[in-house]
């Protein structure tokens, strides 16, 4: 008699749900322990669905075969010096910053996930969880794969670990991920799984990688979708821990509310950084920062946010201020790294008037009249030998931590102020959403790390800039400073053969 | 109605899904873009097994769908015989 | 609003207040709508110090790299401290003046409207 196949059904219920058992002699609340705190109530885990219905011997089975396609395709790009065949040097900045900026977040996804993943009780979340707790782990020892080819040949990659704990604007995304980590366990669902996964990883992953392959990178485009492939899978779980949560208990809703509030803000801020690899780093352009925003945020996010209304969910408030810096973010990130490239692990340039044409084009409201300017100033002062690089540290935002350089919404000339005053001590926010966050648990920021003042304070190495820059293991002269002149530009023109 | 989106890797496995997508979902639009291939329909969209296989001339998994998906947006509805995707707006 | 914790006690030690800078006080700079500058900055003064000692070492290292700073006129320059306008003695010191931790101190020259007038 041959084996009967069993459907898709009964596998996921024999091999997830079946997996679980009842408690006879511990006590669920102490195996649980966390489960409770953050006001959340379950009544009833059976209720959980996980779409996918992607049981373990399935989810090995296509990994593995994603490895397997993925590295035959490192093994090409090295072999045939994939490095030399991008569209220009420039470009490689981008995935220094991916490397330095994005991947530690993967492990600290991972991270996260092991620890969420042990402490919901259901088991169908639980296997969900740990599926992804794994994918997270893998997602970063590809991308260091990928980097590892492009490490051989350009500074600013070999210390992107030590330069986590440490380098200012890196504060950023890891501030962001231990935000995160330190919630409880529904907490970092709604933000991770749901805000950042659901949300905005899209806009990461999709355009910035479809970027990647426009401009002759093979390894990266190959990491960032089959990266994406598993993430379709990690939107799918936040989509349903979010339905779950709504649909458990009506006490729920104000709390998962307030979670997106506080989670859409902080993921949008951190993709700053996304913006201005996208409008700026790509030496190719197809897709401007806000052609992506409005196809992936407010086409894709206002659709779900539709779905999610009939439990009581709405969009936040400052939606309508991400509207209106959409036009801006790229350009004032940009300008920001360019003045601090000093003490940066990449390099930063001028835009050519090429490029400078195409931001006018997809930018006609604003680029011409705020930051074309500054541009022509920057490449005036360069011509005179005294390219432009800021003296001092910049004043940051106490919650998001990345330097207050955020215009007001009605006018872009004037830098936002905000500040709120805790236990007698002064705090500073780049925007209404930073400084209501902070508001909200003054106790989890009031302790922020921010570089700045570490600095000052003299705990970077203390003394000057060059002991910062060691402290960062900065390779001074090299890995920092303007693309023109540096090491890299001198050898990417060896290897074109340009004088 | 909302719009659902689902995009693939752009190689030889996705054009047949695609080639099924288009045959099943005649409002369905198809993006190509640089790597990638992008498609959207209003409300929902439906990947049917059956015609996937007859497109590919061999037989085909619902579940090897994740080897070359690279993002989608809406609930998901998966059976052995057909993978849909849906807003309930 | 309080974080919600495992413990009722949960509480975050301040990292930077006044005690941690050796005798100084952070003060941050920026001078409105003069946008080469991305941001304003953070700056470790002695409270002791006084305003005229400020308007002399710490603008010129802040700003000089700016092509307008040569025409800044200190006697008219308008100040905001803290969000509110603010007309300093410059012959007093910084605490005098309640120039404190982590106050936010901004140049505003009306006259003088950045590069090519675009507020750069």
């Amino acid at each position: 008699m041959s084996p009967t196949k069993l459907n898709l059904k009964d596998k996921y219920k024999l091999l997830t749900r079946d997996l679980d058992w009842e408690f006879s002699y511990e006590d669920r609340q102490e195996a649980f322990p966390y489960e409770e705190f953050e006001g959340i109530k379950i009544t009833d885990w059976d209720k959980w669905e996980d779409p996918f219905r992607l049981t373990m011997d399935a989810y090995w089975k296509y990994q593995a075969e994603k490895e397997k396609k993925l590295y035959a395709i490192y093994d090409a790009f090295s072999q045939n010096n994939g490095h030399t065949n991008v569209t220009d040097a420039r470009y490689v900045n981008a995935i220094k910053l991916f490397l330095t900026g994005v991947s530690p977040g993967e492990h600290a996804a991972h991270l996260g996930f092991a620890f969420t993943g042990r402490q919901m009780g259901g088991i169908g979340a639980r296997v969900a969880a740990q599926m992804q707790s794994i994918d997270e782990l893998r997602h970063i020892q590809t991308q260091i794969h990928a980097m590892s080819h492009y490490n051989k040949f350009f500074d600013g990659f070999d210390e992107f670990n030590h330069m986590h704990d440490r380098v200012w604007y890196l504060s950023v995304p890891k501030s962001f991920f231990e935000d995160a980590r330190t919630a409880g366990p529904f907490e970092f669902m709604v933000a991770i799984g749901f805000s950042f996964e659901y949300v905005l990883t899209n806009l990461l992953f999709v355009p910035f990688m479809s970027g990647a392959a426009y401009n002759g990178d093979m390894a990266t485009v190959t990491f960032g979708f089959s990266a994406q492939s598993d993430e379709a899978r990690h939107m799918t779980l936040g989509l349903e821990i979010i339905k779950f949560l709504l649909e458990q208990h009506e006490d729920n809703v104000p709390i998962v509310q307030k979670w997106l509030d506080k989670w859409l803000w902080r993921g949008y801020r951190l993709l700053t950084l996304v913006a201005m690899m996208m409008d700026y780093m790509l030496p190719q352009k197809f897709m401007s920062w806000q052609e992506a925003w409005e196809l992936y945020f407010e086409d894709a996010g206002g659709a779900l946010f539709k779905d999610l209304e009939r439990y009581g969910i709405k969009m936040p408030d400052y939606t309508e201020t991400i509207k209106q810096e959409k036009e801006h973010l790229s350009h004032q990130a940009w300008w920001t790294f360019y003045q601090y490239t000093h003490a940066a692990a990449f390099h930063t340039w001028t835009p050519s008037s090429d490029e400078m044409d195409w931001l006018s084009e997809k930018y006609p409201n604003t680029f011409d009249k705020y930051y074309r300017p500054r541009w022509e100033l920057a490449a005036e002062m360069e011509a005179k030998g005294e390219r432009f690089y800021t003296t001092g540290l910049p004043q940051l935002c106490q919650t998001c931590q990345i330097p207050m350089m955020f215009t007001e919404v009605d006018d872009p000339s004037q830098v936002a102020y905000r500040e709120s005053v805790y236990n007698d001590e002064r705090f500073h926010f780049c925007s209404d959403p930073c400084k209501s966050i902070f508001d909200n648990e003054p106790e989890k920021y009031v302790h922020a790390w921010l570089p700045v003042h570490q600095i000052l304070q003299g705990n970077c190495g203390g003394g000057g800039l060059d002991k910062v820059i060691e402290y960062y293991h900065l390779d001074n002269g090299a890995a920092n400073l303007e693309f023109e002149g540096s090491p890299d530009a001198e050898r990417w023109k060896q290897w074109k053969g340009v004088a | 109605m909302s719009r659902v989106q689902i995009a693939f890797q752009d190689n030889d496995e996705s054009r047949y899904i695609v080639a099924a997508i288009e045959q099943d979902n005649p409002t369905a639009v198809v993006h190509y873009e640089p790597a990638m291939i992008r498609v959207e329909n209003e409300g929902s969209l439906t990947i049917n097994r059956e015609s996937v296989c007859e497109q590919i001339g061999m037989d085909w998994n619902v579940q090897s769908l994740h080897l070359n998906l690279i993002t989608l947006t809406g609930h998901i509805d998966e059976e052995d015989d057909y993978f849909k995707i849906m807003w309930n707006n | 609003m309080t974080v919600q914790a495992l413990r009722n006690d949960y509480h975050g030690d301040f990292k930077d207040s006044v005690d941690k800078f050796g005798g100084a006080q952070l003060v941050y700079i920026g001078w409105d709508k003069h946008q080469l500058f991305c941001s304003s900055r953070a700056f470790p003064l002695l409270p002791t110090m006084t305003f005229q000692e400020l308007l002399d070492n710490v603008m010129p290292e802040a700003f000089s790299q700016h092509p307008e700073f040569g025409r800044v006129v200190w006697e008219r320059a308008e100040w905001i401290l803290d969000n509110q306008s603010f007309q300093p003695d410059h012959s007093k010191t910084l605490a005098e003046l309640g120039i404190g931790h982590k106050s936010v101190l901004r140049l505003v020259t009306p006259n003088l409207t950045g590069y090519k007038g675009a507020d750069v």
